[in-house]
């Protein structure tokens, strides 16, 4: 059998590709080395610039036809080993197979199926991998000696090898920058999709304005009132009953924190206080959430039970929205900061040397004049409250009520989105496509109103500038 | 004069408010992290129960049962225990880990006579009720019950109850059992995942910087790109994770649960923190340097790559720390890309089933067992450590490299 001649394999290639490059390298600036000590020739660029020419040139069409065929090879082999499993009318059982016979192969999974033509596949996958793999390395080797001669040969005295490679750098740079774009892009698009098909079989009218929620679907299809209920009003309130409480937390000790910090604390307080609590913020939220078990729940039951309050939910609103109230301190503390530090020094001098106290300047002076940047502080950490998934996954339940009763038990967007897609679930049921929905709603209200703050944030900024 | 006195009290009020409102952050801090140590510091020892283990000189080891032998020499500590149910009480105590201790023994057997006590690990809820988490009440506690109970006294009037370092929190990874279960799999996880990250958004999100700051010039498609940066750099984490399931697993069928994914995702997520610290970075360069290369001839490539790139590091390094720090706590995007499974095996590349270990701190809260609160909050204090580390670093390289110009 050929894969015993000839022992190709992908590290082989890769390595080869890397050292036909840095061969290249030192073979185009020893060239241009030689050519520079020659009597009465100037060359354009540095030695140095005509190896790294020479190189980029190499490894550029080999490393993108290797990536283009190895990604290609395997969706035809899936569709050729598809024939010896035609019998098999269910496609996820055929893939099934077929992932089978890629495992025994690649040597993952040694189980041999329940199936006439499994060896047989197995036998023309590992024969037709190998004679791929050869064909594979023998051409992109090659394609990189001939590139490699090329790239060799068109150092020349006047040859622009800097310029050339600076404009590869310059491009590299360029496409970087718009990867940023591609990932947003790539949200919308994965978003979209999964929500088109949500709508093709929930109404949009009942996704927005429906107030029941229920996604869980029967098992069997035929089973009757299987459709499940998408009604969001309820997940939409309780992500915003959490938020409202978190910033009800948050909103008074970031302000007032902001506010003596920037204004009364020395700067020796200044300089220790403000670091702990900016620890607040890079606690990870996972053990906010353990906090929240923990200690805060059983605190708030404990209360609940002092003061008499009934059907206090042990996963209810007040006890995610306070912890992650605490985690957003430290957001609302620094950016309020930050606008009540653009306050020109001026306003404050005119206004203390009128003879007002620093309370009444800060309340009367300051704050109005820094209202824009404090609104768009506590948006910006509001839209952080409403995308925050940890701690109301630990902490709030996944039982959709439409409740303003902070001791009940409401669900957020970002719950009900982990809900529906942790654990086995099928792919293109509502169920699961609804959370794609939640996703896209969610996404877009963080986005506007990121927007909204940075926008009224910018122009505060520039009025005083 | 009245109202001076009215107005200086408010003041005073005002200030205390604000006195309030930093002390108030700092106490919530510090009883988190108070209550995170002190639940998790229990769990860095374990409970281990001496027994008598008797070998002969010389014996033949290699076939022994190691499940029947410690059995046997259990019995031999205690002759009185005859019927069946007595038995599995008096063996219920161990732990399943006590075997695997014990056939390790067996194995580093040299013929030499043992004849002594050996300490065997306790299970989880032995542990639980000799640490005081779990209190006793009468003859039992918690899930131990009485029948339970008199052996463990048993034990305890003999002394042979020790608390001993708990080896299986970091040296093990994950398992059902909560005495045997440990983050070493999930700190792979998460090594794998931070490295795979640092690789893809670190060289973007520098390449990004610099064409945005030295190279594009301003028009609208630079402004688009800005804008979109920044917003980027707010989307909710939870929306990367599905990105990353409708891309990667579900576009480029990479494997589920596996580490690779996770990190590409977390580095999706990180680039436009690298991107807004190193454009920061850049423009604290001094234009004087930048002048002075170009004019003595450089071009500006050369002038970004010898001179505003490596004055511009320091802060790029900080900005970087502090983005692959909030990466490595981060949750959400890794439950939706699956790495949430049970896994027992430590991953040996990118490419196996993994978990994380914010991850594993997410599942092991879930976990009904007592035990398990411990090993969480344990488990929490790794993870701080980690970043606390990455601070460290960020605010020494800061301190320690960037100049002020």
């Amino acid at each position: 059998m050929i894969s015993h001649e000839i022992n190709m394999n992908i590290e082989f290639i890769i390595l080869s590709l890397i050292g036909l490059t840095a061969y290249s390298f030192l073979i185009g600036r020893k060239k241009a080395l030689a050519l520079s000590s020659l009597k009465n020739v100037i060359i354009h660029s540095q030695p140095y610039y005509h190896g790294l020419h020479s190189a980029l040139i190499t490894i550029f069409p080999a490393s993108i036809l290797l990536v283009l065929w190895s990604w290609i090879e395997s969706s035809i082999f899936s569709i050729n080993l598809r024939e010896y499993f035609k019998d098999i009318t269910d496609p996820a059982l055929a893939d099934f197979y077929i992932s089978g016979v890629i495992n025994y192969v690649g040597g993952v999974d040694q189980k041999i199926m329940d199936h006439v033509n499994f060896m047989s596949a197995v036998n023309y996958y590992e024969t037709t991998m190998q004679m791929n793999l050869v064909l594979k390395g023998i051409i992109i080797i090659f394609l990189t000696l001939i590139v490699s001669r090329y790239s060799l040969k068109l150092i020349a005295a006047d040859f622009k090898a800097r310029d050339l490679v600076e404009n590869i750098v310059i491009r590299v740079m360029r496409y970087a920058s718009i990867f940023a774009i591609v990932i947003t892009v790539g949200i919308v698009l994965s978003l979209l999709f999964e929500t088109l098909k949500f709508f093709e079989s929930v109404a949009v009218s009942e996704f927005l304005f429906g107030t029941h929620w229920s996604p869980q679907m029967s098992i069997r299809e035929d089973q009757v009132g299987s459709s499940g209920s998408f009604g969001a009003v309820p997940v939409f309130t309780g992500t915003l009953l959490i938020s409202f409480i978190a910033m009800l937390v948050a909103g008074p000790i970031g302000l007032f924190s902001a506010i003596y910090l920037s204004q009364y604390a020395s700067t020796k307080v200044r300089s220790i206080a403000k670091p702990i609590i900016e620890v607040l913020a890079g606690i990870p939220t996972v053990v906010y959430g353990f906090f929240a078990v923990i200690t805060v729940g059983p605190f708030f039951r404990e209360m609940g039970i002092f003061f008499d309050i009934d059907n206090f939910s042990s996963e209810s609103a007040l006890i995610a929205g306070s912890v992650l109230g605490i985690m957003i301190i430290p957001f609302v503390a620094s950016l309020t900061d930050d606008a009540l530090s653009a306050v020109p020094q001026s306003l404050k001098e005119g206004s203390l040397a009128m003879g007002a106290t620093l309370s009444e300047t800060t309340s009367k002076v300051i704050i109005p004049a820094s209202f824009h940047g404090i609104a768009g502080s506590f948006l910006l950490a509001f839209s952080r409250a409403i995308g925050e998934t940890m701690i109301v996954v630990m902490a709030a339940g996944f039982a959709a009520n439409l409740t303003a009763n902070p001791f009940n038990a409401v669900t957020t967007v970002t719950v009900q989105i982990v809900g529906l897609l942790t654990g086995d679930q099928e792919f293109n049921s509502a169920k699961t496509l609804s959370a794609f929905a939640l996703a896209f709603v969610l996404f877009f209200l963080t986005l506007i109103l990121n927007i909204i703050s940075l926008t009224i944030v910018n122009k505060y900024r520039e009025q005083y500038e | 004069m009245n109202s001076i006195i009215k107005r200086n009290q408010s003041e005073k009020r005002f200030k205390f408010y604000g006195i309030l409102a930093v002390a108030t952050a700092i106490i919530l801090l510090m009883i988190l992290l108070f209550k995170i140590f002190s639940t998790g510091i229990s769990a860095f020892n374990q409970t281990y129960i001496g027994v008598k283990i008797q070998i002969e000189a010389n014996s033949d080891v290699s076939n022994l049962d190691p499940r029947r032998e410690l059995k046997r020499n259990l019995r031999a500590m205690f002759p009185d225990v005859k019927t069946r149910s007595e038995k599995k009480n008096l063996y219920s105590i161990f732990s399943n880990g006590a075997y695997y201790e014990f056939q390790e023994m067996l194995d580093n057997y040299d013929g030499k006579k043992i004849d002594g006590y050996y300490y065997f690990l306790a299970s989880d809820d032995v542990d639980m009720y000799v640490k005081g988490t779990v209190k006793r009440k009468g003859n039992s506690a918690g899930r131990i019950q009485s029948s339970q109970m008199i052996y463990i006294d048993m034990f305890k009037n003999m002394n042979l109850i020790e608390l001993k370092y708990n080896k299986y929190l970091l040296g093990a990874s994950d398992s059902r059992d909560p005495e045997l279960a440990g983050i070493l799999g999930a700190i792979y996880g998460s090594l794998y995942a931070i490295l795979i990250a640092f690789i893809t958004s670190f060289p973007l999100g520098i390449l990004t910087a610099v064409y945005l700051e030295k190279l594009a010039s301003r028009n609208r498609f630079s402004d688009l790109i800005e804008t979109n940066i920044n917003n980027l750099a707010a989307v909710p984490s939870i929306v990367f994770g599905l990105l990353g399931l409708a891309i990667f697993l579900n576009f480029f069928d990479l494997p589920r649960s596996a580490s690779l994914v996770g990190g590409l995702t977390l580095g999706l997520m990180t680039l436009p923190t690298i991107v807004i610290a190193s454009r920061s970075a850049i423009k604290s360069v001094p234009p004087s340097i930048e002048e002075a290369s170009i004019g003595l001839g450089s071009s500006k490539i050369q002038t970004i790559f010898n001179f505003t790139l490596p004055l511009a590091m320091p802060g790029i390094l900080t900005g970087t720390i502090i983005g692959m720090a909030r990466a490595i706590g981060e949750t959400a995007p890794l439950l939706m890309i699956g790495m949430v499974a049970f896994i027992v095996d430590i991953p040996r590349s990118p490419m196996d089933a993994a978990t994380a270990l914010p991850v594993q701190i997410f599942l092991w809260q879930d976990s009904p067992e007592r035990a398990f609160v411990e090993r969480t909050s344990a488990a929490i204090m790794v993870l701080l450590l980690f970043l606390f580390v990455l601070n460290i670093t960020a605010v020494y390289l800061r301190k320690k490299l960037e100049k002020k110009w």
